[in-house]
């Protein structure tokens, strides 16, 4: 036990993590130089990079069951970093689409947003992203106060419903679903995790609450 | 890193861009007399690498299948060839997987002999031709065409068959078959993907009878100066380069004459999405690509804007008149 956290508080954990995390970039990046993503690379790096911003918001999601189910409160502390990468991966993400595929037409990608819903949920998805990557430096919570915050923050929820809904839409298209129910199927069990865990509190502090009013 | 402008790009090459049919037709020539020459296996090797280098791609990995150049109007684009390894590399092909690399690798296990193609429904001579039959049917011509794939890239592939207008005379068609129908293999056992429930097996795909007739709608046998490769769709398959890539089924064994519109696979799966027609036109968008642009496979750099999509994939001035007076927003 002790030795798992004294592993995780290392201060060499924070930036062999922060290297994982860039290696799909870094894979990506000499890729493209190298001319080694495929017949099509500017779809690979659009798709790629979709494809790591869905993992890493499941990756983000994990750390709470994780932390809670294996005692490690220390690993709360990757979380934003974490977090921060979901946001990096999802910037380039839309890069690639506007630049690879728009050209940087900025024109003809609002008409793209407006024209295809798949688009538009992947584009609110990134917005609403954005305030969570904005505020997640601490004095951000000292000024908003740590329950407002928190409840900020919640959107991920919402975001990953909305990340999976534009995965659906695009594969929609080829009735090709396979990989986006895996993906949805994570999520679905993420958030299930904590829907439970949050009947069970209230059920605990309604039992507590009942206690209390006996005495 | 190549940056093209609109004036350079698509729409009207420059003149110092295009190869002349002469000296295309010349470099061959060299190639081929150099390769059967005095010069030996060691300049035929040479000359083999100098095929690839001029585009003239002949690879060497199945079975030769030559074509003399075809004559019929639009037939031979003047556009850099495509790639023999990207044109068979990447390929939808679902019922060998729905990735774009699934294709080339799986579809290694479809037996493509012995093979016949049953002609049925409204004709004079219904009956089932062998591969070899259908091969002698008529001489076979080498197409040059613009491939564009309803997700918004394109290739230029040469291919080698003859008009699906010379079977069609053959078999004689009733008066009462407006339409027809072509059915692809669909055989679990080869094929991985036909358990899936990604489309309705077996691929089926559809022509009007006049567009069926057009002289440019290619039942086709061959690729590169060989036979197709097994992802490309072998032993024979239909290519329509007026449209998305999907309207030319792969891997055929029947043809039926019909009086009625076919069902076809992606118009069953998707019918507010992939219409009957599916005309390469860049003003109707589908609901998840923009049909105004594509990107050229292998010739457009990560970075180069994506060139303009052409009516009809640049053939409007051989098949409009079949689309005279329709609305194509309606009949997309």
């Amino acid at each position: 036990m002790l030795s798992r956290h004294k592993l995780l508080l290392h201060g060499a954990s924070k930036p062999v993590v922060f290297l994982l995390c860039l290696l799909p970039f870094f894979w990506l990046f000499f890729g493209a130089l190298t001319d080694q993503l495929g017949v099509n690379p500017a779809e690979t790096l659009i798709r790629a990079t979709g494809d790591w911003t869905l993992r890493f918001i499941c990756i983000v999601l994990l750390v709470t069951p994780l932390r809670v189910i294996s005692k490690t409160p220390t690993l709360a502390r990757f979380r934003r970093m974490l977090g921060l990468f979901t946001y990096f991966y999802v910037v380039i993400h839309l890069l690639s689409y506007s630049w690879l595929d728009r050209g940087f037409d900025v024109p003809e990608i609002v008409k793209d947003i407006i024209k295809r819903p798949f688009i538009l949920v992947g584009f609110l998805s990134f917005l609403l992203l954005t305030p969570l990557a904005l505020t997640s430096f601490n004095k951000a919570i000292k000024t908003m106060g740590a329950k407002r915050w928190q409840l900020l923050h919640k959107l991920v929820y919402v975001i990953s419903g909305l990340g999976l809904l534009h995965f659906f839409w695009m594969r929609a298209g080829k009735n090709n679903f396979a990989e986006v129910f895996v993906y949805a199927g994570i999520v679905a069990l993420l958030l299930g995790w904590r829907l439970w865990q949050f009947v069970k509190k209230k059920r605990l502090s309604s039992v507590s609450a009942g206690a209390a009013s006996l005495i | 890193m190549l940056i093209k402008t609109q004036s350079s790009g698509f729409d009207h090459s420059v003149p110092s861009e295009i190869t002349t049919q002469a000296a295309y037709q010349g470099r061959r020539d060299i190639i081929k007399l150099m390769a059967t020459g005095a010069a030996g296996a060691a300049m035929a090797g040479w000359a083999g690498r100098e095929a690839m280098a001029q585009s003239v791609p002949k690879p060497g990995k199945l079975a030769t299948l030559a074509g003399a150049k075809s004559l019929v109007a639009g037939a031979v684009t003047m556009e850099n060839i495509s790639s023999y390894k990207d044109a068979t590399s990447y390929n939808n092909y679902y019922e060998f997987g729905t990735d774009k690399s699934d294709p080339a690798q799986n579809a290694h296990t479809l037996v493509t002999k012995p093979w016949s193609v049953a002609i049925e429904g409204l004709v004079k001579q219904p009956r089932s031709y062998t591969l070899e039959e259908l091969l002698k049917l008529s001489p076979q011509e080498e197409r040059i065409y613009r491939l564009r794939c309803v997700e918004g890239w394109s290739m230029v592939l040469p291919w080698v068959g003859y008009s699906l207008s010379e079977l069609i005379k053959k078999v004689e068609p009733l008066s009462s078959a407006k339409y027809v129908e072509f059915v692809t293999l669909a055989d679990p056992k080869t094929m991985p993907f036909v358990g899936s429930r990604v489309l309705d097996w077996p691929y089926v795909e559809g022509l009007r009878m006049d567009e069926a007739l057009h002289p440019l709608a290619l039942l086709t046998f061959g690729m590169y100066g060989e036979v197709l490769p097994n992802q490309n769709g072998a032993p024979v398959r239909m290519v329509l380069p007026w449209k998305y890539g999907f309207k030319s089924g792969k891997s055929i064994v029947k043809i039926r004459f019909t009086d009625k519109q076919p069902g076809t696979a992606w118009n069953k799966a998707a019918k507010q999405e992939y219409g009957f027609f599916s005309n390469v036109n860049p003003l109707v968008d589908h609901p998840r690509w923009s049909q105004a642009t594509e990107r050229r496979i292998g010739e457009d750099g990560l970075f180069t804007k994506k060139r303009k999509t052409l009516m009809f994939n640049g053939y409007e001035a051989q098949v409009g008149q079949l689309y005279a007076g329709m609305d194509l927003k309606k009949n997309f």
